[in-house]
Order: C-alpha cells, then structure tokens, then sequence
C-alpha cells in the first residue's frame, strides 16, 4: 500500500512539472485528486483495509494528498508567474514612438507677459485698473497737461473721432479717471490698447499695448518710484538685471524719466541688440505732476505720486526676440504655438 | 541736434573728458546723447599732394600719369582720368588717396594698373570725401578738388577739410527749446562736469547812420510777435564764408551758402534763435509790418512755392505785401542773392502755436518753425541779432548800421519762485543741504536770492517747485537718489471679481485647446459686407474715425467675427491644416443720435464679446461642448439653446442661440457656407459670440457641497420613434418632468434614421438615471419612473416605443 501511495506520489509530481498552463495542469488535479482521480480512489478503498492499519494508511494518505496538493499550488503559481511574463513581452510597446498629442491651448505672447507684468504688480499690492479706448480729448490730453495747441498733441498722431472724442494715445487717462472716483491710497497698474496713426511695417502698428501705473499717498517720493520699478525689472528681466534712470521730459509727470536696463546681450559694451548704447529703453515715468492732481481733485501739498507707462509690444519682442510687430495681429497658430 | 565739439570749446572746457564719458554723463543729466560721431570716420590714409607733372598715358586719350608729392621721398605715381586734370594742373594741391586707403560708403582704393602702367592710389573728388559744393564752394563740380593755394602737402585731408571733428547728436525733449543750440548744450555740459562757463557779449563797432533813415517797423499783432527786432547792414560783399565757418556748420548738419545766409543759421545755431535776412531794396516804402494775411494774399517761398496764406497765420510784410511767412520761411521776393547790397537781419520772438499750426497748414517745418514751436525767450532775440552783426563785421561782409529797431511787448521780468529745498527733498526722497541744492541751480544759472529762485529767462519749462526737483535732481544725479521699496499705507492687491471671471471663461478655452488671438479694433466697412450683415442692420452704424490710416482701418467695429474670420482665413491661406482661436476682443457700439446718426461727440458703449472660431478639428457639438463648459466654469444656472434661422453670417440650419434662463448669453454655430466662401473656406467653419457681460452677469460664485450619494442609482433606457423635427432639448425636458425627483439625470445616446425607421421619422434612445437620496430604489419605483416619461414623450410628441 505504502508503495502504491509513493509511487502515485512520484507520479504525480513527474506529471505535474511537464504541465505547461493552466488546462494541464488541472488535468492533474482532476486526475490523482478528481472524484475519480487515483488518490481518491485508494481512500474510498480504506474500507477495505484492516483496521488496526487503518490510522496509519489514512495518516500516509493524508500526508500524500498535502504534498500533492502544496506540488499543485507551486506549480500553479509557476504557470501564472510565466503566463505573466508572456503577457508583458506580448505587450511590450515601442516607447521612442511618437506620443499622440494632447492639444493645449497657447495664449498670446502678449498676454503671456501682460499676465506675468499683472502677477508681478499685484504682489506688490497693485489692483488692476480698466478704462475706455475711445477716450474724450479731456482725459487723453487736457487733463494730463496737454492743453489743446500742446506740440505733443503733433507727436502722437493722434486719430481723431471728433473735435472732443479720440482713441486714446495712450493709457494715461486711466490715471485721471482712477483718481477722479477712488481717493488715496491708489495703487493700480492700468493695461490696455492704444492707438497711433502709424503705417503698419515691421516695428510700427497703429495699435499697441502699454501698462499705465499709478501710485498715490502721503509721502510718495521719487525713491519709491525707483524701488517698485527696479523690483519690477529684476522681476521680468532676472535678479541681476541692472537698472538706470534718466532724465526724460513728459508733461503730466515733473520730475521725468526713462527706465533702461542695461542690455542683456552685450552687458553694457554695445552691440546691435542695443545699437551700441549698451542700454535699452523699457519704460517712461515720473512723479505726477501737481497740475494733474489738481486736476482731479488731489492736493498735491498733501498727496504725491508716481506713474509710469510701459511699452508692452516692445517687451515682448525684446524677451522673443520676434522682429515683426505684425506677427502679433495676424493670429498664425504656427506663430501662437511657440509660447 | 548735431554739435560739433570743437564748437563747444568755445563756451567751455572739456579737456580730458574722454567721448564715451561726455555720451553717458550727458545723457544722465537729461540731454541725451544718441551717438558721437567722428566725421572723418571712413577717410582713411588720405593726404594732401601736390602734382609735380602730368603725362599723356601711352595707351589711353583721356588718361593721364601724374607724379605727386605727398611729403614723402619719393614721389607716388597716379593714373587719372579726371577731366580737370591737365598740364596746367601742375603746381594745384589736391587729396590723394594713397595705396590702402578709404573713403565714405565703404570705399576701398588699393594700388593696381589702368592700361598697364601703375597707378599707385587716386586723387578725388569732394564728392567722394562725402562733402557738400558749399563746404568747398572754389571746388569744380566735375572732377579733382583742388585745394586752396598754401595748403600745407603731406598732411590727412581731415585735418585740412575740418573732417577732424567729434560731433554729438542730441536728443532734446520738446521742453527744453534752450537746449536747441551750441551754447545751451555748452551750458549743460559745464553745469554736469562743475566747469566753466563763458558766454562773451557779442560787440559791434558800427559804421554810423541810423537805422531809422532806413526803416520803421510795426507790429500789428503784438500777441503773436511779443517782440521784433532788428538791423541793417550796407555794402554787402556776398561770397562764400571762410573754412571755419563752413567747416562748423557742414558738422553741424547745415550745407553753407553764402556769407549772409551763413551767418544766419551759424547764429541759430550757436543762440537758439531763428533769424531771417531780407534784401532791403525789395522792401517797399522801407516798412516792416508783422501782420495777419489779408484775404487773397499768397506768397512764394524760398523753396519757389507758391503759398496761399490765411489770417490765421502771421506774416512779415513791406508797404504792401508779404515778405516772409512769420517765423517758417522768407519769401522768395525779398531773397539775398549775388547783386544785394542792403540787407535787413531780422531777430523775432514769435508766438509758438501760431507758427506751429502755419507750419502744419502749410505743410512745411523748417528748422526755424521747429524751434519757435516749442517757445522762444523774448530775451534772446537781441543778442543773436549783435552776434550776427559781430560776424558781419568780422568776416567783413559788410557795414553796420548804427542803432537797433526793438519793438517789445513781452514782460521780460525774470520769473521767480520760492526756494523750498524741503520740500525738494521730500518729492525726490533726498537729504541734500539747502547750500548743496543752491549750487546745482547755480551752475545752471539759476540765481537763488534768500528765499527766492530767480529764472534764467531762457528756461521757459520752469513754473514750479517740481521743475526745480528735476533741475536738483539731474545734476545730483537720478541714480544717486536712494531706493525706497514700499511706503504708505498697504493696498490689497488682485483681479477684481469681473477680471477673475474674464480669466477663468479664457482658460477654458486654453485648456480645451484653443489659441488666444488678438485682432485690430477698426476694421473696414467692406467687413460688414463679409458676413452678410443686412443692410440695415444697426451694427452697421459704427464710430468712424476721422482720420483713419485707409479704409481698411476706418470703423470702430461693432463685431469681432470678421476679425476672427480673418484670422482664420490667414491661417488656412497658409495651409495650417487646423486654427481654433478665441479672443476676448471688445466691441464698440456708438451712442446715435434721433436720426439714428452717431453721436460722435459722445463715447460709444465699449463691451467684451469672448469670440471663438475654428476649422478643421472640432464640430458642432464640440463646439457646443466647449460653451457648456465655459458656462460650468463660470457656474452659470439653468443654460439653454435654440435653433437660430435668421442669423445671416450662420448656416440656417447650424447655429443656435445659448441661454441663462431667459438671458442670451450668445450665439454659435457653423458660419454660413456663402460667408466661409468670401473668406477662402470650402469646408466647414465655427464660430460663437459670447458676450462676456452677460456670462459675467449670469456666473454665480457661491457653490455649496452636495453630499455623495449613499444609495445606488438604477438606469433605465427608452427609445421611441418620433417626428424628425421634434428638438432632442424639448424631449429631454418632457422626460425630466415627467419622471419625478427620483430622476437623477437624463441622457441621449442615440439617435438613429434611415433603415428600419420611416421616412421623416427618427429613433431616439435616452438613458435615465434614477436614485433616491435615502433609500434604494425598488423596480417598481423605477419602472413606474420610466412609464411616466414615455407616456409624456407619447402624449407630448405622438412618439412610439421602438420594438
């Protein structure tokens, strides 16, 4: 009996490491543990054993059918183990191909930086301020101390709607109207569209953007116009951007100036980027002149401010380098893509 | 403005202050050095010869061999063909550009043979030094320049031609007319650097009479000519300048003419101060009169114009017409030419708006209208008129008569203001001393009496304290004024609600795939045409602008969907397969007037319509997908859409209006095939106009947690048969009526025609979602759901249930 039982044992395990999956190996099982596999069959053949001898065949029987039953499980999870791995190889992917594209939208170069110029100010607790682009010939010019003969009036060329009514020159007169309706403290940056009676070539357009500024409060000095805009340059050009200020005129800020960052090609030596100043202009400003306050209702004996205005188109085609103003109003998506 | 360096000695000391300083500390002081130029920059390795002989070429008629001394030992050998250039040139003294040398637009002379024999260089002409016929008026028009005799041989030609010279060019802002002239820049330039300044008084002998015997003048318009003065000069010897004169004014950017002429821009140069010299014998009744043009009056100008002129203008005049177009331009009738003999030099302040207008009208600005524009010191005009006369005594070009003709109505009192340096400092965030700040206006002439600042009558910008801050400031230096980061009282910085509104609608575009775009605000008429917009449709009306750059840019528009249609025609001519684009792009809806005009004396009403257009990629469901999720984003209630027929630039069968409730938000759809045709397109375009008001408007900010369901939903489907034109919107809302609060939410999945389905019928499928909040749904619950909403379909829309 005993070697009945071993020689099944040795059988089955034989069978068993020549199965290839799943199907075999059940095959198997079914075979020596089935209803009427041969295990089975020699325990349905217990009744026929004496049975003082029946503890210890029933006991060898037992220990058979564990084997063979933990020889099975092995087995089985070898099976798995290498029906896995057949199925990764077969699932295996060519990953330097192409990926399928996930379109994005992109936006326009010019909002990208405006967005960025907006973060920037609103840090430093700036609120963004909105006015119209057809603008009364008030808040375009008189207002900022461009009385009606102003030669500056000549400068701008201006495009008329009517003797009263222009599209603003620039973003200025958001200044005037922010002060007419809000008291100080104001801190506000004002972006928008201008517009200029320029022949459209590669660095003209008869419409553009600037960012207008404004802060006014008890205080204000021409320190702090040259700490928020110093900030401000390092914060779009990068910490070691260097900064200078120079002497400008404009008539509704007294004193003026120019912002220049030294040119970050040439370092200041010279180069065609800069054409050879070493310098590159980004942007007009000054303390706000008395008479504008007065304007608007502010006393300057108590108030003080500053402004500046910034070329937005300029910006951006310096940070891309893009040579073409055109580009930014013909709305190629082989241009918009590239930001 | 050009000024030559040299010039500047004159007035103050440089010595040792090298180009690339003077540039960078000017410019810091508010007088903004462009460049400086060396005039001579491309003349290299030129030298004066002499031609010692000049012998036929063997092989050529009309070249010659010439020897020349040029200081060296031997003499060089020059073939030429230059007509001027014969045996009898032996002995003249001309340039000679020797092997390697350079000559203006990058002129290279290298030695080589003409018909085999050597010629070692060239001589040339003053054209080819790059100069004017005025800088050299004994040149010959055609052919080598030959120099003065005396003209020392051997040395570079810039030395003897005043090539030699530094020139800095000046930006000057239009507030600073002083600065316009040598010696206004001379006292900028010692006011930075702390050196001296002198200005001498010019002196004029005089040679007897009196200039009343010969003239009287009259101003008429005492407003417009606050002050005229004038002098006369007899037995005038018309020639050409000397060298130094000449050589000054051709740096200077001014081509010299004759003496007289001369004189008078070397004057305007030096002073600021426009002047003009008339032929006295062409005076008649030896008056001057500063008038207004009669009506019918015209006059020829110097350039030979004939000028019609309006009593809007100022013009000098004689006895009987007009001589000179006050402070723009003399008249060619009292021009001086070769045979005058008696001139008058006019010195005049004249008032800047006027002449500035006349200049625009006349479309003619001239060096002087471009001066007087800004505003002249009436004080200036006397002594530019006796620096004038100085030189006419010096260059001896002829006699002076005794006396001066002033008729002044200007208030020349000096301007005053209060000296507040504390207030000084406390504009610029300075410390600087009362005595620091003293000095700094000092050196620019600014006299400081106690309490008191006196104004230089030159300086007309100067009016208030902060005029004062800038003088004290630019000559501290803007950059030595400390940094200061924040002060005042903290402001909340951010996007308004409406600007947050405005991103938000945009980044769903972005993140759905669509491009920003950004297109012009004026457009051409001809673009409503483009979409089809009727005739007498009220967008038509549009705020036009007076002045426009063409008609192409001559409306304000009142639409975005031809700038955007635009846009996406450019991109399909340049073959992009794809463009989706959106732009949030304003439009601009003037205020009419009862005739239905517009008022253009008031602003038209500025509003955002967030625009979207696309080909080649999305369709119109997508499309549609894209506004349901810009509304979602915005968390804007109750959205609807309705079949729009009668939008003209939209396909009749594809476009439809979106609601909030009973608000229209706007209106998408495919464009109209006829109108995608005008624009380059055979294949199907989209568009939508949403107007951001409104979406703003309908947005709801508060959203508030709904509890996750603890129950599971059961689905049930239905598929009927109905009519073609029943709108899927109407069935859907039936089945949401009907189905009770159980109903969670209802979709289409289907929608069949064709075989199977009778002609002009469709089979539509829905799947309802049905769930309770606090319970599991029994079948019974959900089937009796499901029956109520197909009997609704049936009853509502005579729908069948499809077997």
């Amino acid at each position: 009996m005993k070697q009945q039982l071993e020689a099944i044992l040795s059988n089955a395990k034989n069978e068993l490491s020549e199965t290839q999956n799943a199907r075999e190996l059940d095959a198997v099982r079914v075979k020596y543990l089935g209803k009427k596999g041969e295990l089975t069959a020699i325990l349905k053949g217990m009744k026929n054993v004496a049975p003082e001898e029946r503890p210890v065949i029933g006991q060898l029987v037992n220990d058979v059918r564990a084997e063979l039953e933990a020889a099975l499980e092995k087995q089985g999870e070898k099976l798995e183990q290498s029906a896995l791995e057949e199925k990764l190889k077969s699932e295996a992917l060519d990953v330097t191909m192409p990926a399928e594209q996930i379109t994005l939208g992109h936006k326009h170069p010019l909002s990208v930086v405006l967005d960025e110029i907006k973060d920037i100010f609103i840090g430093l607790g700036f609120q963004i301020a909105e006015g119209p682009e057809v603008e009364y010939d008030h808040y375009n010019f008189e207002a900022l101390n461009i009385p009606k003969e102003h030669p500056a009036r000549d400068t701008q060329d201006t495009f008329y709607i009517s003797d009263n009514v222009v599209l603003r020159t620039q973003t200025s007169p958001v200044q005037v109207r922010v002060m007419e309706n809000q008291k100080p403290p104001i801190r506000i940056i004002a972006p928008g569209r201008v517009f200029r009676s320029d022949a459209v070539d590669a660095t003209h357009s008869p419409l553009f953007h600037q960012i207008e500024g404004l802060v006014v409060d008890k205080n204000i000095t021409m320190s702090d116009l040259k700490g928020i805009l110093e900030l401000f340059a390092k914060r779009l050009y990068g910490e070691n951007t260097v900064v200078r200020f120079r002497p400008h005129h404009f008539p509704f800020t007294e004193p003026s100036a120019e912002m220049d960052i030294q040119c970050y090609q040439c370092h200041g030596e010279g180069c065609r980027l800069c054409k050879g100043e070493g310098w590159i202009e980004i942007l007009g400003c000054g303390m706000v002149h008395p008479k504008v306050l007065e304007t608007c209702n502010i006393d300057p004996e108590v108030y003080s401010g500053y402004a500046f205005g910034i070329g937005l188109e300029r910006t951006v085609m310096g940070r891309f380098k893009i040579d073409d103003i055109r580009l930014f109003y013909e709305n190629d998506v082989r241009f918009l893509h590239q930001f | 403005m050009k000024l030559p360096l040299s010039w500047l000695k004159d007035y103050t000391d440089i010595e040792g202050i090298s180009n690339k300083e003077y540039d960078a500390r000017l410019t810091m002081s508010g007088s903004k050095v462009e460049c400086v130029e060396y005039l001579g920059e491309e003349i290299n390795n030129v030298v004066t010869g002499e031609i010692l002989s000049v012998e036929k070429h063997p092989d050529s008629d009309h070249l010659v061999i010439c020897q020349l001394n040029v200081g060296k030992e031997e003499p060089v050998q020059i073939v030429t063909g230059a007509p001027n250039v014969t045996e009898s040139s032996i002995g003249e003294i001309c340039p000679v550009c020797l092997h390697k040398s350079t000559l203006p637009n990058g002129v290279k002379i290298t030695k080589g043979k003409l018909r085999g024999v050597v010629s070692n260089g060239m001589m040339c002409s003053f054209q080819e030094l790059g100069l004017d016929h005025g800088c050299v008026p004994y040149a010959c028009d055609n052919g080598i320049l030959f120099l003065p005799k005396g003209t020392p041989v051997g040395v570079d030609i810039k030395t003897v031609l005043g090539l030699d010279e530094y020139v800095a060019e000046f930006e000057i802002t239009s507030n600073r007319p002083d600065c316009l002239s040598v010696i206004g820049l001379a006292r900028e330039t010692a006011a930075t650097f702390n050196r001296p300044f002198n200005v001498k008084t010019p002196v004029v002998k005089g040679c007897g009479e009196n200039i009343n015997d010969y003239v009287s003048v009259r101003v008429d318009e005492p407003e417009l000519c606050p002050r005229y003065t004038a002098r006369i000069v007899k037995n005038i010897k018309i020639e050409p300048s000397p060298a130094w004169l000449r050589e000054r004014l051709f740096a200077a950017g001014v081509r010299p003419i004759n003496n007289i002429v001369d004189i008078t821009n070397y004057v305007m140069l030096e002073y600021g101060q426009p002047m003009h010299a008339f032929d006295y014998a062409c005076l008649s009744d030896g008056k001057i009169v500063v008038r207004r043009p009669q009506a019918g009056e015209a006059i020829q100008t110097l350039d030979g114009q004939d000028r019609a002129i309006t009593d809007e203008m100022l013009a000098i005049c004689d006895g009987s017409k007009p001589v000179a177009i006050a402070g723009v331009m003399g008249g060619a009738n009292s021009e001086i030419t070769e045979n005058t003999k008696t001139v008058v030099f006019e010195s005049a302040c004249f008032h800047g708006t006027t002449v500035r207008l006349t200049a625009k009208a006349l479309g003619m600005r001239t060096e002087a209208s471009g001066r007087f524009e800004k505003g002249l010191d009436a004080s200036l005009t006397m002594p530019a008129l006796e620096r004038a006369c100085e030189l006419v005594e010096m260059l001896g070009a002829g006699e002076v008569i005794d006396g001066v003709v002033d008729v002044c109505s200007a208030d020349l009192t000096p301007k005053t203001l209060p000296f507040e340096p504390e207030k000084i400092n406390a504009l610029l965030g300075t410390d600087l001393s009362a005595e620091t700040q003293k000095e700094y206006l000092e050196r620019l002439e600014f006299k400081v009496e106690g309490d008191k600042v006196i104004i230089p009558s030159f300086r007309i910008d100067i009016e208030r304290m902060c005029d004062l801050a800038e003088e004290v400031a630019r000559i501290y230096g803007y950059d030595n004024i400390p940094v200061r980061l924040y002060a005042g009282d903290t402001t909340q910085g951010g996007l308004s609600p409406r600007q947050l509104l405005e991103r938000m609608a945009t980044d769903v575009c972005l993140s759905a795939g669509f491009d920003e775009s950004m297109s012009h605000s004026f457009i051409s008429p001809k673009f409503y045409d483009n979409i089809n917009m009727p005739e007498d449709d009220k967008r038509r009306i549009s705020t036009t602008i007076l002045n426009p750059l063409g008609e192409d840019f001559s409306v304000m528009r009142t639409t975005v969907l031809p700038s955007m249609l635009d846009s996406l025609a450019h991109n399909n001519a340049h073959r992009n397969a794809t463009a989706s684009l959106y732009e949030l792009g304003t439009i601009y809806t003037p205020v009419l007037k009862e005739d239905n005009t517009v008022d253009a004396d008031k602003l038209p009403h500025e509003e955002k319509i967030l625009t979207i257009g696309t080909y080649g990629k999305f369709n119109f469901f997508q499309l549609k997908g894209l506004i349901e999720a810009i509304c979602t984003k915005l968390n804007i209630k109750d959205i609807s859409f309705t079949a729009d027929k009668e939008n003209p630039s939209y396909h009749t069968g594809r476009c439809a209006k979106v609601y909030s409730g009973q608000t229209l938000l706007g209106t998408f759809g495919t464009i109209h095939p006829v109108v995608a045709k005008k624009y380059g397109f055979n294949t199907e375009v989209l568009a939508a106009e949403l107007a951001m008001d409104k979406l703003a408007e309908c947005a709801n900010s508060v959203k508030l947690y709904q509890p996750l369901p603890k129950f599971p939903a059961s689905t049930r489907d239905i598929a009927v048969i109905v009519d073609d034109a029943i709108p899927a919107a109407d069935m859907q809302k039936a089945i949401e009526q009907a189905a009770g609060n159980i109903l969670e939410s209802v979709k289409l999945f289907d929608v069949y025609k064709g075989k199977g389905i009778a002609e002009g019928k469709k089979s539509v499928a829905y799947s309802m979602s049905l769930r309770a909040a606090d319970r599991t749904l029994k079948d019974e619950e959900c089937d009796n759901a499901m029956q109520k909403a197909i009997k609704a379909l049936e009853e509502k829309f005579g729908a069948t249930l499809r077997s």
